[in-house]
């Protein structure tokens, strides 16, 4: 490449042989050949070998009966023998010679002459001429010679023509069956080249329109559940986890923008009115003072709200290790029991056992201030003896901390809204606060792989953290 | 007490260096961080004011190389970054305290006179006095006029602190964070609560009181002249 920018597509041959489906496929049929080939191979040896210890058992048992009909009827009796056998359609080879090398008689037109007179102690393939249909034609066989003690020599065989056409046979197959697969394969290649380039190419384009903007764009699923409907679903799924981040986001920032807005407003009138206002030192002392408290609570919300952004991203890592929920609770409470009990709470610890989680104590323990701060402000009815009480205990694998209140607790339909940040119901829009206690607190439980939970405490609310104690 | 402030935002600055004056200290300033390198090598410190964030270099190296040269003088780390991993990570480079942006002076301005008072050396003291009242850290007690007054742990260890800094302020945050460890703002105010319960057990009854508000910023312990 001379630098110049890779071509977005290529040409479609070109295309086919570069996709992994055909790489995949010419790497499959390689082996599968090699395969096959050995094994064809390999079973045409093997026949050829039990084909051969046959011939040469029934060679070696005509060596038998022949020496036997000698023994019996001497060479008259061997003649008959061999006569009658060579006018069997099967018949082996045989051929007799004197003891000076004369042919006596056989049916085998050309021999050397060696191959008789010396005996063998077991068959052994030699190429011959026969006579067949007044035809010499070249035949190869299994053959043993052995001499009879009158000094005659007497050869027998068997052709193994038969041997060699199986071989043939399996030779054809073989070619045959292979150019088959090699045209098979070439096709399947063809076919899932293009049905996987066809593919990509959609997900491709449906990728170039959601990165143009369209993010409600969804990727193709053809239903099938292959592979590429697996890719195409989880990648929808990001998606559309994307798309609720960004609307997320955007509520986020509206929410930022009123509820600091609105402070920044309000400031800003403050200050505007005292410079108009030709108050006394007094009065401009309120006025500052009171800008000053109002910057704070800006800073306040600013810090809460880039707590739970670096809560959520996961970081604060650097201070966790095995902390003991009960202590924390234990600590808590008894940074809160001065305050409860000047506002006439009855506070109520249920923290004896140590349950230990990983995590970091100082979100932990922020988290729970903020519960237990909002059942103080929240957690009231008029004309009841308000009660507010910290559990920590063990579920199963979990450790549950909780704070519940016995006041006008939150309806059902609300629960899931509280958690979001600045959500602050319009029954507790006079008590200050930021609306982001509970928010923070969700980041916290999410932070160590646990969970909030908002349930009814009859009357009252209960709010439970839930982290795996082993995180 | 000599402090040197290194600080880019000249109005923030001037404006610590002003107020530092006038609360009764030796102040100079540097606006980045290879001048504030050279004057923490050269001059002698009581308190360096750092931060995080300087053009031309990092402050925490600064204070890094502050403390490979076995220079002890004490470091309040400025930052906007307020986050738990932002103060451990100042404190390992080796401040000594960290406050986050944006602060309140009467914040600043108490933890760097905590921070002088801290590194004046000195024997370590097993009790402190302040009038006719005495705490005892090897008994774990305290006295009144000689008449014996009980704490809870906890409010024991709020006032050794606030006897430790005696005639200093200390603030809400400052007692939070020595006291309880904690380093967040729990919103409400717990801290006061404490404080007057604490009042309540010192100077209830007494002609003298020792335990003071310090509007605006925090609590003192001192004894005020007739």
């Amino acid at each position: 490449m001379t630098g110049e920018p890779a071509p977005e597509r290529f040409s479609g041959l070109r295309r086919v042989f570069r996709t992994t489906a055909v790489r995949l496929s010419a790497i499959y049929i390689l082996v599968f050949t090699a395969f096959s080939l050995s094994l064809v191979v390999g079973v045409t040896h093997e026949a050829a070998r039990v084909m051969n210890r046959q011939i040469a058992e029934a060679i070696d048992d005509d060596v038998e009966s022949l020496r036997d009909d000698y023994r019996a009827g001497g060479i008259v009796r061997l003649f008959f023998t061999l006569d009658e056998r060579a006018r069997r359609p099967d018949a082996g080879l045989f051929y007799v010679v004197d003891p000076n090398g004369n042919p006596i008689a056989g049916n085998v037109a050309e021999l050397p002459i060696q191959a008789v007179t010396e005996d063998d102690d077991e068959p052994h393939p030699l190429a011959y001429t026969r006579v067949e249909n007044g035809r010499e034609t070249r035949h190869v066989a299994l053959i043993r010679a052995f001499t009879l003690d009158n000094g005659f020599h007497v050869l027998v065989g068997r052709d193994i023509g038969e041997r060699e056409r199986f071989r043939e046979v399996f030779r054809k197959a073989f070619r045959w069956i292979a150019g088959a697969m090699v045209v098979l394969a070439g096709l399947t290649w063809w076919f899932l080249a293009r049905r996987v380039l066809k593919r990509i190419d959609q997900v491709s384009a449906a990728s170039r329109r959601i990165v143009g903007g369209d993010l409600s764009g969804r990727l193709p699923v053809s239903g099938s559940g292959d592979e590429f409907d697996r890719l195409a679903v989880g990648l929808n799924d990001m998606l559309a986890k994307i798309a609720d981040l960004m609307k997320g986001l955007k509520e986020v920032s509206d929410n930022i923008a009123h509820d600091l807005k609105t402070p920044l407003t309000r400031l800003r009138n403050r200050l505007e009115a005292a410079l108009s206002d030709p108050a006394d030192d007094d009065g401009r002392r309120r006025t500052i003072e009171a800008a000053i408290e109002e910057s704070d609570g800006l800073i306040r919300t600013f810090d809460a709200l880039l707590m739970i952004a670096r809560v959520e991203a996961g970081s604060s890592l650097a201070a966790a290790g095995r902390v003991d929920l009960a202590a924390i609770a234990r600590e808590v409470a008894e940074l809160y029991e001065p305050v409860a009990e000047d506002e006439g709470v009855a506070f109520v610890v249920e923290a004896a056992e140590p349950v230990e989680v990983t995590g970091v104590r100082e979100l932990l323990a922020q988290a729970l201030v903020n519960l237990v701060d909002n059942a103080l402000k929240y957690g009231r009815v008029e004309g009841r003896a308000a009660k507010v009480t910290i559990a920590v205990h063990r579920d199963g694998d979990h450790a549950v901390l909780c704070v519940a209140d016995n006041g006008p607790g939150i309806p059902q339909a609300d629960r899931t809204r509280v958690l979001d940040r600045f959500t602050r119901l319009e029954v507790s829009r006079s008590a200050p606060g930021s609306g982001l206690g509970l928010a923070l607190a969700a980041a916290v439980a999410r932070r160590h792989k646990g969970e909030i939970e908002l349930t009814d405490a009859a009357p009252g609310l209960k709010v439970a953290l839930r982290l795996p104690v082993e995180a | 007490m000599r402090i040197l402030i290194v600080e880019d935002d000249r109005e923030a600055a001037n404006y610590l260096v002003k107020a530092l004056k006038e609360a009764g200290h030796v102040v100079e300033q540097a606006n980045d961080g290879d001048t504030g390198a050279h004057l923490v090598a050269t001059e002698s410190w009581d308190v360096v004011v750092m931060d995080r964030m300087l053009p031309k270099r990092d402050g925490l190296s600064i204070v890094q190389e502050m403390r490979d040269r076995g220079q002890t003088t004490p470091v309040l780390v400025l930052s906007a970054l307020g986050q738990v991993d932002d103060r451990v990570e100042g404190l390992r480079a080796g401040g000594d305290d960290y406050l986050a942006k944006p602060y309140a002076f009467t914040e600043l301005l108490a933890r760097v006179e905590a921070l002088a008072r801290r590194a004046r050396p000195g024997e370590v003291e097993t009790s402190y006095r302040v009038g006719d009242l005495v705490l005892d850290r090897l008994s774990h007690s305290v006295t009144r006029a000689g008449e014996d007054v009980p704490l809870q742990p906890r409010e024991f260890r709020l006032l050794e602190y606030l006897m430790k800094n005696a005639g200093q302020v200390v603030t809400r945050t400052m007692l939070l964070e020595n006291v309880w460890d904690y380093h967040f703002d729990p919103q409400t105010n717990v801290i006061d609560v404490h404080m007057s319960r604490l009042r309540a057990k010192i100077d209830r009854g007494q002609e003298r009181p020792l335990l003071h508000t310090v509007r605006g910023a925090g609590y003192m312990v001192r004894e005020m002249p007739k």
